[in-house]
């Protein structure tokens, strides 16, 4: 057995009590030319086993990135981890050394991407991609690793999965690859798995196999779900809660009904204002004027105020706590009572 | 009709393929009225997109008639054709690699003056190019920038501009927001909406949107495999859908209520959309629907209205299903 098969457990401080994953205070700065970009600023997240929790946000909320510091493959330059912690099970994966967070990756927080062909290996037939993981992890046999790449295959419901075993990533379409995509994360039975826009790229249809798959796995599993993501609708039909994120900061975190039925930040609020829907055809649509921050120079006080229809002086000029509102609902608005109509 | 600004028919586009032809648009008829925006939605591969650059004569059809304003643009060439063509144009999807990243911002929006050049305003090119910035909310004094130095939301705005320069009646646009982020969407469709107000134009809407969609058109035409299998106004298509692909879409679509989880009327379909290079025989849905029946395969149904069906639907076995139950 190489060092890597060694069995996760042996991770020092292991505490199977403690919460499965929880982000504390992240900050991620990039130094560019044009600065420094502060992607990540003091990011709180938390997940519990058999829940789903969407991080939502437009590009450059650092939504990403955030999934990238807690998988630990963040481009390291231009990034870098500037503070916080990220615990799995009491754990802080920041502080292990490299070869300890390897045995983390894959066995115990595992991840997917949006673009299934970027992330496959083009030259190597997924059946072999499969049984890679096993033989490198698990030390099995080649035999005995290909067979449970054709397992795994299955439990993705890729037809045929005896004969597909032995084809080449560009033989698969979209939604097969992404299927081939979650049969990799999920080999080494992970109790994290984060989906970075996992249905993004896809048709709708697709996109409706895929999150029925997904749902049905974690299930069976009882694994916890990141799901990150731009899209509302998506959102409103898997997660259990939701975290806001805009200029890198979780703005608001509630459950998923309540943030829909009552949103506490004015930036969620003029989001689900601003979405055509299918289930009505509406008057025009509510803009949110203006763009987001250039994270090289994001506005004092609030990040948002510059956009906000609710913004006044202490917007431009404080930066508003988090608001504990209700139990698992937090919101970091100064004009949460406005924003609820209460 | 006075009023049709755009019709097609029998439109054939068949792209050559190593073996036999990838039947990308296969018989398509639409009429587009003054004023109006037809949707055309449909998923990767239906032919959506390949449709707009016919329309707009960047692909030449292998058969059919497209015709602007009574004129078949197909039969059309040198002079008539060119100002013919000046009456409808196109917005493209990706605002980063439709515009020159080494022409200004008023080259591009100007460069329609250069090629049809009785059509620049009695004021002169600038000023022309500053108005139409103006229109679509950019800041005039901004003609020399260049694109890079704009958002995506405002270099749409620009590309937006740019179809406009002719003063035409008609606009494809091919999935005009889909690369916008949420909260910038809006914006680009509340541009557009505003301008057809003002302007009277008629837009081509195509969009894998269909909330998109459902909220800009005043009719929509659903497309699978190179042909229109379903359309009517948009009530129609959301409200009543008869074809089972349109009722397998629409049940696809995410809405944003967690209310309505578990009770909305969730359509699997199997698989994936057959090749176009190679499409079933007959309907060419029947390979995923529930409903097939063996004469599926030998009978190709027509675009037409039916016993259960209050506007146009090629099913055999059309018939109204609620797949968007409301509050």
């Amino acid at each position: 057995m190489n060092e890597i098969t060694a069995h996760v457990d042996a991770l020092p401080g292991l505490d199977p009590r403690a919460p499965l994953l929880h982000v504390e205070d992240l900050h991620v700065e990039f130094r560019t030319r044009d600065g420094v970009a502060r992607a990540v600023n003091g990011v709180n997240l938390w997940l519990n086993p058999g829940e789903t929790l969407a991080v939502l946000g437009e590009s450059g909320c650092g939504k990403s990135v955030t999934a990238q510091a807690i998988m630990g493959i963040l481009d390291t330059p231009p990034g870098h981890v500037t503070g916080g912690r990220v615990l799995y099970r009491g754990v802080d994966l920041l502080r292990l050394p490299e070869s300890e967070r390897r045995k983390v990756r894959a066995n115990r927080i595992a991840m997917i991407f949006q673009d299934a062909l970027s992330a496959l290996n083009p030259v190597y037939t997924v059946g072999f991609q499969l049984a890679e993981l096993f033989r490198v992890h698990r030390g099995t046999s080649r035999r005995e690793a290909k067979r449970r790449a054709i397992e795994l295959l299955d439990q993705v419901r890729i037809p045929d999965a005896r004969r597909r075993v032995d084809d080449y990533p560009h033989e698969f379409s979209g939604g097969m690859r992404q299927r081939v995509m979650i049969a990799m994360a999920l080999a080494l039975d992970p109790e994290v798995l984060i989906a970075d826009e996992p249905t993004t790229a896809l048709d709708v249809t697709v996109q409706a196999q895929i999150m029925s798959l997904l749902a049905d796995l974690q299930r069976e599993r009882n694994m916890g779900l990141m799901l990150i993501t731009h899209d509302m609708g998506v959102v409103a039909d898997v997660a259990d809660r939701i975290a806001v994120m805009y200029a890198g900061k979780v703005v608001e975190e509630a459950p998923v009904y309540d943030i829909y039925a009552h949103p506490a930040h004015a930036y969620t609020k003029a989001l689900l204002e601003s979405i055509p829907r299918l289930d009505h055809k509406g008057q025009a649509l509510n803009v949110i004027r203006g763009l987001p921050p250039a994270l090289t120079d994001i506005p004092t006080g609030c990040a948002f105020h510059p956009r906000c229809a609710y913004a006044r002086e202490i917007c431009r000029l404080e930066p508003p706590p988090a608001y504990q509102i209700a139990p698992h609902r937090v919101t970091s608005c100064h004009f949460v009572r406005e924003v609820l109509g209460v | 009709m006075s009023d049709v600004v755009l019709e097609t028919r029998g439109l054939v586009k068949h792209f050559k393929a190593r073996k036999g032809a990838v039947r990308a648009v296969d018989g398509v008829d639409l009429q587009l009225r003054r004023g109006e925006t037809l949707g055309i939605v449909g998923e990767s591969g239906c032919g959506k997109s390949t449709l707009a650059k016919l329309l707009v004569g960047l692909e030449k059809p292998t058969q059919g008639e497209i015709r602007v304003r009574g004129e078949d643009l197909t039969r059309l060439g040198g002079a008539a054709l060119r100002r013919s063509r000046r009456n409808i144009q196109m917005v493209l999807q990706d605002p980063y690699t439709s515009l020159n990243p080494r022409m200004t911002v008023g080259d591009i929006i100007g460069e329609p003056y250069d090629i049809h050049r009785d059509a620049v305003p009695q004021y002169g090119k600038a000023r022309a190019v500053q108005e139409l910035l103006d229109i679509v909310g950019l800041n005039p004094d901004h003609i020399n920038r260049y694109p890079h130095q704009f958002s995506g939301g405002q270099r749409q705005r620009i590309g937006i501009a740019r179809a406009l320069a002719l003063r035409p009646e008609i606009i494809v646009c091919d999935e005009p927001v889909s690369a916008l982020d949420v909260s910038i969407q809006a914006q680009v469709i509340n541009l557009l909406e505003g301008l057809q107000r003002e302007l009277g134009l008629a837009y081509v809407f195509i969009a894998h949107d269909l909330s998109v969609v459902r909220h800009i058109s005043d009719r929509v035409a659903v497309m699978y495999l190179g042909k229109i299998v379903e359309t009517g106004n948009h009530a129609a298509i959301y409200e009543q859908p008869t074809h089972p692909y349109t009722q397998a879409l629409l049940s696809a679509v995410p809405v944003p209520d967690p209310r309505l989880r578990g009770r909305r009327d969730h359509i699997m379909l199997e698989g994936d959309v057959p090749s176009p290079a190679d499409p079933p025989s007959g309907c060419r849905f029947r390979t995923r629907c529930w409903k097939a029946q063996p004469g599926c395969a030998d009978h190709e149904p027509l675009l037409e209205i039916r016993q259960r069906s209050s506007h146009p639907s090629a099913c055999h076995y059309a018939e109204v299903r609620h797949v968007m139950r409301r509050f």
